[in-house]
């Protein structure tokens, strides 16, 4: 059985055209790395509805365009970068447009020691042997085959360390803009996140457009947490509407350490967050907290692989999303408790705002248990605006689209308040409240 | 101010209201008393437009206008206020945001300018300070984890904030105990107005000694059966609604 398609096809040959004008041609662990990677990707095939993990999104739309591969960042200008950030705050950030990294709009000065933030293209120029550990340590899942396609293509990036006992006060923002002209583009950022025993972070991530042309952001995330890291992982997704956003994630998190990642989406016409969790020291916890946001032909999947592997480990999952038009949210989410990992205590929720007759939601939560003392629970609601809520904001005067979005407004500014630090808050729910149309009560406080 | 006549409604396709005929004028509290099942609920609902109650004949002037054809927003915008029976929660939404949305709107209807957070803040407080309500009921999201009596207070507090013409309370006294009860009663006594009417819907006659009526009304199988004066209360709290539930 082959699942070879013509996608399969396209970045096959892509990759076979670019392979000698990737970043670290000459070394030749990386040339190995790329080679099995770009095999494993064909082996797989672009991934199609009859995988499992892939049963509600269909890529088919990415084998109608032709992408062509992104090999540098454009000139072109940027009036303003969106941050979560107050403006003047200074923060630490690299820019990147179409997968490729801006120095002139980065900025990594003022970080403490034993910090280290810099672009992966330039990593692997200043400090392959670094570069070689950090990439064959954490080069991602075999089995996510849109790993290996980024894997195989990677051609900058960024990599994130933070050493042992450092705690970074100031969040760290990424932000990736995608600029494609007439053709399609598509680029395969790779980030590398490793925070060292006890050390602490908050990273955010910004997915943007400049302009309507078509881009495929191929973002593979690999993140290693030691014993007692804390990271918090805040991504705002908001590509144009014709931006297609594949984003592949895996973190292992040793013992006691925290991972809080949170995600809005709001752009792109497909996009896909999947992350695979494992917990792999008694202790660790993880939240994942996810909200979407999305009308027209939008189509927005999370997919998440929390694996317990040690004792008293613990996650936590929400994720909400209010559909409207012909939109359709996809939840995926599967807990699998290994046999020594006992005292496992994993939650999970998904929760859909239907808001037209056209929208759907295809939620499948899973538990796949092999410990017998653990405390496993996953629910999933999918349901209209509450009619009651509706009529007594309505009895009250207010107007009824504006009662509407208030109540979306609340619905999701839930998954904010409980997934975000609270520094990082207030734009969230800004962006929120912009995208529903409602100026936000109290912002002019 | 209000006039309904002939007024018919039905709920899932079954007759609730009757033919209701009723007059109510500037300044005049008007009680509607009667039985479980009566249709009490069922006239405030239709007095606000809520969804699911057809109205299938009669007439409801508001001010001289057609209530009916009004949406819910535009009625309470132009002064009608119902105080639910079950006040609805509203997680995620903090009171204060929901006041002022509230008040906002209403103003915005009128022409008038919105008030900002400080403006709001200030008029808030003063209306809270009269009602004994707690700065953290405020806070709190719609009537989420409030108890039944601060569910009613929170009620007469929107009341207040908005200022209506005509004040529907719909069994404001159910669930109180009687301190609450005074406060609640005393914020609707102080609203009480020559421009202001109220139409005091309950079951028991115990409300109407803090809210004294000026008019009576017995609701009974969907109708008025009786109207009288604040003495009416009293002779129901005696002898029951026994003679209005006998078959006709």
């Amino acid at each position: 059985m082959t699942p070879e398609t013509s996608g399969t096809q396209a970045f096959a040959a892509q990759y076979q055209a670019r392979r000698d004008a990737l970043p670290g041609g000459g070394l030749d662990w990386l040339t190995d790395l790329r080679e099995m990677a770009i095999a494993r990707f064909a082996e797989q095939g672009l991934p199609t509805p009859r995988a499992e993990a892939w049963k509600y999104t269909n890529l088919r739309a990415l084998e109608k365009l032709s992408f062509e591969p992104s090999t540098a960042a454009p000139t072109v200008g940027i009036d303003s970068l969106p941050s979560l950030l107050a403006a003047g705050s200074g923060h630490p950030r690299l820019v990147f447009v179409n997968g490729f990294l801006r120095p002139e709009l980065s900025r990594c000065d003022g970080l403490p020691d034993g910090v280290q933030l810099e672009g992966l293209g330039a990593l692997l120029d200043r400090q392959p042997a670094l570069a070689e550990a950090l990439l064959t340590g954490m080069a991602g899942s075999d089995d996510l085959p849109l790993m290996a396609l980024n894997a195989a293509m990677m051609a900058d990036g960024a990599l994130l360390r933070v050493g042992r006992g450092v705690s970074v006060e100031q969040p760290i923002e990424l932000v990736f803009f995608g600029a494609a002209g007439e053709a399609p583009l598509a680029y395969h950022p790779r980030l590398l996140v490793a925070m060292e025993e006890n050390s602490q972070a908050a990273l955010v991530e910004i997915h943007s457009s400049l302009g309507d042309g078509v881009t495929l952001a191929n973002l593979a995330t690999t993140i290693r947490l030691d014993q007692g890291a804390q990271l918090d992982h805040v991504k705002l997704q908001d590509e144009n509407e014709s931006a297609f956003h594949l984003a592949s994630l895996q973190a292992r998190l040793g013992r006691d350490a925290l991972y809080h990642g949170f995600g809005l989406a709001l752009g792109a016409a497909l996009s896909r967050n999947e992350a695979a969790i494992a917990l792999d020291g008694s202790g660790g916890h993880c939240r994942l907290v996810g909200g979407y946001l999305m009308h027209g032909s939008q189509h927005c999947d999370n997919t998440t692989v929390i694996e317990h592997k040690a004792p008293n480990t613990s996650c936590r999952e929400v994720f909400k999303g209010a559909l409207d038009g012909k939109s359709r949210g996809v939840f995926q989410g599967k807990i699998v408790v290994h046999k020594d990992a006992q005292q496992t205590d994993g939650h999970q929720l998904s929760r859909a705002l239907l808001l037209s007759e056209g929208a759907e939601i295809d939620a499948k939560p899973e538990l796949e248990i092999y410990a017998d003392d653990v405390k496993c629970s996953h629910g999933a609601t999918a349901g209209e605006i509450d009619h009651d809520a509706l009529f007594y904001l309505r009895s009250r005067g207010v107007p009824e689209a504006r009662a509407r979005a208030l109540l979306i407004e609340a619905f999701l500014a839930e998954t904010v308040e409980q997934g975000v630090p609270e520094a990082l808050r207030e734009p969230l729910l800004r962006r929120i409240s912009d995208w529903l149309g409602v100026a936000r009560s109290g912002a002019q406080d | 101010m209000l006039e309904i006549k002939n007024l018919h409604a039905t709920v899932d396709g079954q007759e609730i209201l009757k033919g209701i005929d009723l007059s109510i004028a500037p300044g005049e509290v008007h009680a509607i008393m009667g039985p479980n099942g009566s249709g009490k609920s069922t006239l405030s609902y239709v007095l606000t437009g809520r969804e699911g109650y057809e109205v299938t004949e009669g007439t409801v002037l508001y001010k001289g206008r057609d209530l009916l054809e009004m949406e819910p927003e535009e009625r309470a915008a132009e002064g009608v206020f119902l105080a639910f029976q079950y006040p609805i929660e509203i997680p995620g939404v903090a009171n204060t945001t929901f006041l002022k949305e509230a008040l906002n709107a209403v103003r915005k209807h009128h022409g008038e300018p919105e008030l900002d957070a400080m403006e709001f803040m200030k008029l808030l407080r003063a209306k809270t300070k009269e009602l004994g309500i707690s700065g953290d009921m405020l806070k709190r999201a719609v009537n989420v984890g409030f108890s039944g009596g601060e569910k009613k207070r929170n009620e007469v507090l929107q009341m207040a904030v908005l200022n209506p013409t005509l004040a529907v309370l719909d069994e404001t006294d159910s669930g109180l105990d009687i301190d609450a009860l005074k406060t609640v009663a005393d914020g609707v006594n102080a609203l009480r107005s020559p421009d202001r009417a109220m139409l005091v819907i309950t079951h028991y006659q115990r409300l109407l000694n803090y809210i004294v009526p000026d008019r009576v009304h017995v609701l009974a199988k969907g109708r008025i059966l009786r109207s009288g004066g604040k003495e009416l209360a009293l002779e129901l709290e005696e002898k029951g609604y026994a003679e209005f539930t006998q078959a006709a």
